[in-house]
């Protein structure tokens, strides 16, 4: 039970650190805007999650701890997340596959036999269908606009679709959860993920790669060099000057 | 309510919404429950966003004021504030004279019908700009007949 939470907790902590990255850097003010308030609502979901994954803990350790002195191996999220922001494509479409994801996620585990879980997830459930809006009708415009737009976020594609598979893995634990009620059904989740996906990109000439590898490995721990780079910087502070506040 | 929560339910009229400053935490619709016992006061209020940085500003407001107003009318000054995920708060919960104190302000308040006016001239012909405003919880609209720019409180 605490390794799924960590899991989703991980997912957001990482995508909402990723975005933040964009903080001041935007393509243009609204969307700069956009972009950070998305980011602070996932890390508003990531903050719910990690309380959690703490108090599963049972021990001494607070969200704080979890996310700032633990080290890269111990983090579970999928290597998806961890992924640089790249170009606006880039970020979009890693936004996009995330964003569906969160979507059935949360609506699944509304009604988790686990209240604590079931209350996070109803109330990120709000959020993020807004935030789903928006990375659509990014990739749809970048999709259908100019032919760099295009080329580019077939570029992302290319790059980012091996990676989907880790967020639908089945281990035995996870399995007996979905038994229980408490967790959302992996194989389910894949279904409704890949019919939204292939429905969004059939209405654009982007081209799912016919070939190509899975990632794995992010949920034990396993991950690309990206992630030890990003939490040197995350974690520099509190781990410079513990217990540091401002 | 007995005396001691409507003490404190008057003297919680005083935070307002650090980002919003004419919406009272009441107008907001985030308090759920007050309990007063002999020794400490426990306000329990659901968070808006989970994200909203406003929330934790209101959350010391609340003990700041409490502590500081409280022992005048015999309150305890042990104040614990806890917040309650579920049911999630919806922007049905912001009262009517919370609604019309935010078009007032020139902010647009939730509209279920979906129709949205601009706040300086009452047109209905405006044009959405951004999905979202200068916080989370609005979005930026844009207003043809007078040109104005102005934020809308989405429903949530
Ligand atoms: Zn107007």
């Amino acid at each position: 039970m605490q390794d799924y939470v960590q899991n989703l907790a991980d997912n957001t902590l990482i995508l909402g650190q990723r975005l933040a990255e964009w903080c001041g850097l935007g393509p243009f003010l609204e969307e700069d805007l956009a972009l950070t308030n998305t980011c602070l609502d996932i890390i508003g979901q990531a903050k719910m999650l990690l309380e959690f994954a703490a108090e599963l803990k049972e021990g001494n350790e607070t969200a704080d701890d979890l996310a700032f002195m633990r080290d890269q191996h111990e983090f579970k999220n999928v290597i998806l997340v961890e992924q640089p922001n790249g170009d606006y494509s880039q970020t979009m479409l890693r936004q996009y596959f995330m964003d569906v994801y969160h979507v059935h996620l949360y609506q699944a585990l509304s009604t988790s036999t686990n209240q604590k879980l079931a209350g996070i997830a109803a109330k990120s459930l709000k959020e993020v269908v807004y935030h789903l809006e928006r990375s659509e009708l990014w990739i749809k415009r970048m999709a259908l606009g100019t032919d760099e737009s295009f080329q580019r976020v077939q570029a992302s594609l290319d790059k980012l679709w091996h990676y989907h598979h880790e967020l639908f893995e089945e281990t035995e634990s996870l399995t007996e959860l979905v038994k229980q009620g408490i967790a959302a059904d992996p194989n389910v989740l894949k279904q409704l993920w890949l019919k939204d996906v292939n429905a969004l990109l059939a209405s654009t000439p982007l081209e799912i790669p016919q070939k190509g590898w899975k990632a794995t490995g992010g949920r034990k721990g396993h991950h690309s060099e990206y992630l030890g780079l990003m939490l040197c910087e995350m974690q520099f502070l509190q781990r410079a000057y513990p217990n540091s506040e401002w | 309510m007995n005396g001691n929560v409507q003490q404190v339910y008057e003297l919680l009229k005083q935070v307002t919404d650090p980002e919003i400053p004419v919406l009272s935490l009441e107008d907001l619709g985030v308090i759920r429950d007050i309990d007063v016992n002999d020794s400490e006061i426990i306000v329990t209020i659901s968070p808006t966003y989970s994200g909203c940085p406003a929330m934790e500003v209101m959350e010391q407001d609340i003990v700041d004021v409490l502590k500081k107003e409280g022992h005048r009318v015999g309150l305890p000054s042990n104040i614990r504030v806890e917040t309650q995920l579920s049911p999630a708060w919806t922007t049905d919960w912001i009262t009517e004279k919370g609604k019309k104190a935010l078009f007032e302000y020139g902010i647009m308040p939730p509209s279920k019908s979906g129709e949205i006016l601009c706040p300086q001239c009452e047109s209905k012909q405006v044009e959405l700009i951004s999905q979202f405003g200068s916080t989370a919880c609005k979005a930026l609209y844009r207003c043809t007949d007078c040109l104005e720019p102005f934020d809308y409180f989405k429903c949530h």
